[in-house]
């Protein structure tokens, strides 16, 4: 008997692999993404190339490290004017990790450094006698129902590592929150956009499972937005 | 809520894991991607892959085995063993590591904890210490390098302060006295410098029983335990030693 491995998940319906450009803005290891997108059904590429974003099914944004360094990064490669097209364009567009916070107006990491301001909220460093930052894995509470938890069994056990997260606001696009040292928001999503601060990449055959969910939105996308 | 991490450490000499592991059903023994393949599946949290190649020449022999890994298995897994530069840590990191430890390197150079912080993130960068027991210093545990064979004159409790003030996101923590001895972690070394730091703290060295692996998180306010030979040899899987902690009342993710 060979060792499990994690099974690749075959693309819905038969089609082909749905496009899933992972923006590549110099920051961090993408390597993991990439795979974990591959593993997940989708032809992922880490991409700076602007036709290749813009001809692509899903859309990531992913980020690690700090909040001032990934905004100049993005902003060094036209990334940031890319990523916002690509929320506005309606196709499916996922942030992980930084690159969930960058989606915010700002940071307290970063005070004066503005965000990509897709969500209005700030980013604040995760409160209270708790260490930062949190380096371990934990328990998605669901906030709302959302394809990005479909097919998951509670509990869901995810990987984190950050230090701050997004706050809660009035709670309208939080999909998911984590309990260290109080609630603390774990994903969010509104219309085509998902974002994660955990890292799906990062969390076994649950996290390969939320990548799976979103190469599903990328393959339906087309067809939805005509 | 705390959740304690459960890691087994994989030696690794010029990319393949030595020492053996006995799991029954595995073909290669040596291939870092079945193994960490096999403990993923069984419910470990992370892994650290210890790289004791000697010479640095053999590198990318362990760079092509971070790909590998990286490019089949989704949990985080950290490398250590013989990271001297910054290159060193670029080039395992772009492979697909997602830490690197530093030990002797960062003694004799601590500013390579703050190069590779500010450059990759905090998240990324752990600090290896090995300490033992000594009159000498202020805390009675003294930093030694080269893998326990050399004496530094180094308080452990300074250098772990220097590393977090350094920009280090993680200590992982090993007794020289306790290595290899399976009497358990040393806990009185392990609960001062968890108090000492506000960043997490990896237990290491010693570990003979799964309650050891218990004592680690209760008395020695560790944030993940590390453990070796009791996994490698078959003595205990992943999910035992989840069953018994969780039967502690420690937070942990069920294998």
């Amino acid at each position: 008997m060979t060792p499990l491995r994690h099974h690749r998940i075959a693309p819905v319906d038969g089609r082909s692999r749905p496009l899933v450009a992972i923006l590549d803005y110099g920051i961090g290891n993408l390597h993991s993404a990439q795979k974990g997108f591959e593993h997940a059904g989708a032809d992922a590429r880490l991409t700076a190339d602007l036709g290749l974003i813009r001809a692509a099914d899903g859309v990531v944004l992913p980020g690690v490290g700090a909040f001032a360094p990934c905004m100049a990064a993005l902003g060094r490669t036209g990334l940031d004017e890319a990523a916002l097209q690509a929320v506005q364009s309606g196709r499916p567009f996922m942030g992980i990790c930084v690159g969930m916070q960058v989606l915010f107006a700002g940071s307290d990491e970063a005070p004066g450094v503005s965000g990509l301001g897709v969500f209005d909220r700030i980013v604040r460093w995760i409160p209270g006698p708790v260490k930062r930052p949190q380096m371990q894995w934990n328990v998605l509470q669901r906030y709302c129902e959302h394809p990005m938890l479909d097919d998951l069994d509670d509990p869901i056990w995810a990987y984190f590592v950050h230090s701050l997260a997004p706050e809660m606001g009035d709670g309208d696009d939080v999909v998911a929150t984590c309990d260290y040292g109080g609630p603390v928001v774990a994903a969010v999503a509104r219309d085509n956009v998902w974002a994660a601060q955990f890292h799906p990449e990062k969390s076994s055959r649950v996290g390969l499972r939320i990548l799976a969910n979103f190469v599903s939105a990328a393959n339906a996308a087309p067809a939805a937005i005509g | 809520m705390r959740v304690a991490r459960v890691i087994p450490c994989l030696d690794v000499d010029a990319g393949r894991v030595v020492k053996g592991v006995n799991f029954v059903d595995i073909r290669d023994a040596g291939d870092p991607v079945e193994l960490a393949a096999r403990y993923d599946a069984e419910g470990a949290d992370e892994l650290v892959f210890l790289d004791i190649t000697a010479s640095s020449d053999r590198r990318d022999t362990t760079v092509a085995m971070a790909r590998a890994v990286a490019d089949e298995v989704f949990i985080p897994f950290t490398i250590g063993g013989g990271i001297r530069t910054l290159d060193d840590a670029r080039l395992l990191l772009r492979a697909g590591a997602d830490k690197v430890s530093v030990n002797t390197a960062a003694v004799r150079r601590p500013e390579l904890v703050s190069e590779i912080s500010r450059e990759f993130g905090a998240q990324c960068c752990v600090v290896a210490i090995d300490a033992r027991s000594s009159w000498e210093t202020p805390s009675g545990y003294e930093v030694f390098t080269h893998g326990g064979r050399t004496r530094t004159g180094i308080d452990c409790l300074e250098w772990v302060a220097e590393a977090e003030r350094l920009g280090a996101g993680e200590i992982l923590l090993t007794s020289m006295d306790r290595d290899g001895t399976r009497e358990g972690f040393e806990l009185n070394l392990t609960s001062m410098v968890a108090a000492a730091v506000g960043i997490p703290v990896i237990a290491s060295g010693g570990v003979g029983s799964l309650d050891h692996l218990v004592d680690g998180v209760i008395e020695g306010k560790a944030d993940a335990v590390l453990a070796a030979s009791i996994f490698h040899y078959g003595e205990h899987t992943i999910a035992e030693a989840k069953t018994r902690m969780a039967a502690a009342g420690i937070p942990v993710r069920p294998a």
